[in-house]
């Protein structure tokens, strides 16, 4: 079952056209990578998916529900259920640590302060991150911010997670540990979206992967697939031949 | 017509739209729960008690300032017994309410569009709006409700230390009896002249909010925009209360004559 359908999406800045009709389906449990260059509106198409941007033309469909089109109040159902891991983290930055991973607790749920702190609580320690609780944001580090971002994103525990670059800037000892996360999540039975030029977690946690050239997905696969023919353009992107 | 003289008229039409659309935003969320009552207080704080000093500094100088330069310049016509009459009116009716939100508009407004712009920069805006939650209620709301309670406040408190600072140089630089001083004072101001002066600041709370969170929100570009939007929002909060501030005297003169 298609939990999340993208069809015929179209978006420009000014004169210039990122997306000229982007189609493309993520099942149930599913992760789907989205590779291309820099600039190719991986990023932007990521944030439609949840309404921060809106499309010129086309939809959106999760569970079969047009996004598109929804007032900013109506999209507050959306967004419990798709959670968005932004790329820097995106904390707030006059919250600790602890606020921060409270903040969709307490903004969306009648949960009593005990349980929300229990369950940051087990989160922060899901992540390594329980001596972090009382520090703001400025005292973490580079991977510590994508970690406490991720772990305020699927608080609420949502049905889709959508990573832009989790592991952008990241030493290898962060990135395996994001990766690990990711595939955790995963084998919850999340679906997610997973945007990145992180090549080898691409490889490691994705179901498929789909890459944008030129405003549209001029390839599409899985991983076995994509690994079986010499000649495939997301190959070709992966070994540097092609952006 | 000059290009100059046309981008302004769009851009202040575009302000004009944006800020109306903000305010029916800011309408449609500030009754509905749940009420953000901590970060009202926290910006009540900030907003407020962090510029008492600045507002204590402004309100005494107008009216010692005043005083003295009326005292001097009426002696020459017998006209120094009307010094406390005209500057205490002057406080309550013009100088407390303007000059009070000109500050606060520098000092808050410029805060308020820098921290706002900044977090748009950063993405925490973004975040909010993820995470299903609306920036209007979390940011706007709160600021807006702040400086509407706080800047009458504020007004009130200037107008009081400005009469104080004006009784001073009455009595001390003119050498004015202080108990004439004071009964001049007290017989002259009525409860109407304080309510056209915090009726004013209520007016000025608003421009100073939502201008400041208008360009906060507006910033696109990365932290220089940050730096222009800071500056633009001091500029045009600034001009909105000075422009403004005729337009409400002959408001407030209308409904004085009418009731």
């Amino acid at each position: 079952m298609d939990l999340i359908e993208v069809i015929d999406f179209k978006k420009s800045f000014g004169k210039k056209q990122v997306h000229r009709g982007v189609s493309f389906t993520v099942k149930k449990g599913e992760c789907l990578g989205l590779i291309g260059g820099s600039g190719t509106g991986k990023s932007v198409l990521l944030r439609s998916l949840i309404g921060l941007e809106k499309p010129d033309s086309g939809k959106i469909l999760f569970h079969g529900q047009e996004v598109t089109n929804r007032k900013e109040r109506d999209l507050i159902e959306v967004r419990k259920k798709i959670a968005y891991a932004f790329q820097g983290g995106a904390l707030f930055d006059s919250m600790t640590v602890y606020d921060n991973l409270a903040y969709p607790l307490r903004a969306h749920t009648k949960l009593s302060e005990k349980t929300i702190a229990d369950r940051i609580h087990l989160q922060l320690s899901e992540f390594g991150l329980q001596d972090a609780e009382k520090l703001y944001p400025a005292n973490l580090s580079g991977g510590m911010q994508k970690r406490v971002g991720l772990a305020r994103a699927i608080i609420l525990e949502p049905e889709v997670i959508l990573y832009d670059e989790p592991t952008a800037g990241l030493d290898p000892y962060n990135t395996r540990k994001i990766q690990d996360m990711i595939l955790r999540l995963k084998e919850k039975g999340t679906t997610s979206i997973l945007v990145t030029h992180d090549m080898p977690v691409a490889f490691a946690v994705c179901d498929r992967i789909a890459m944008l050239v030129g405003g549209k997905i001029e390839a599409i696969g899985t991983i076995e697939d994509i690994e079986e023919k010499s000649n495939n353009l997301i190959l070709k992107f992966v070994h540097g031949e092609v952006r | 017509m000059n290009p100059n003289v046309g981008a302004l008229f769009l851009e202040s039409i575009l302000l004009a739209g944006g800020l109306g659309i903000l305010l029916k935003q800011v309408a449609s969320e500030i009754f509905k729960p749940p009420y953000e009552h901590g970060l009202l207080v926290e910006q009540i704080f900030q907003i407020g008690a962090r510029s008492f000093p600045l507002i204590l500094i402004t309100a005494i100088s107008t009216g010692m300032v005043m005083t003295l330069q009326f005292g001097i310049g009426l002696e020459k016509f017998g006209g120094q017994p009307y010094v406390p009459k005209i500057v205490s009116l002057s406080i309550l009716r013009e100088m407390g309410p303007v000059f009070t939100s000109l500050m606060v508009a520098a000092r808050v407004g410029a805060g308020i569009a820098s921290e706002v712009g900044s977090m748009v920069v950063t993405q925490q805006i973004d975040a909010m709006r993820a995470l299903g939650t609306s920036p209007i209620k979390k940011i706007v709301v709160p600021r807006v409700l702040a400086l509407l309670i706080t800047l009458p406040l504020l007004c009130s408190l200037a107008n009081m230390i400005g009469i104080t600072g004006a009784t001073i140089i009455g009595i001390t630089e003119l050498k004015m009896d202080p108990e004439f001083f004071v009964l001049k004072i007290t017989s002259t101001l009525k409860l109407k002249d304080l309510f056209t002066g915090l009726g004013k600041s209520v007016f000025f709370a608003l421009f100073i909010s939502t201008v400041s969170c208008y360009y906060g929100l507006n910033v696109k570009e990365g932290t220089k925009e940050v730096g222009i939007a800071t500056t633009k929002a001091v500029v045009v909060s600034s001009t909105l209360i000075l422009v403004g501030d005729f337009f409400l005297t002959k408001l407030f003169w209308m409904i004085e004559r009418w009731l």
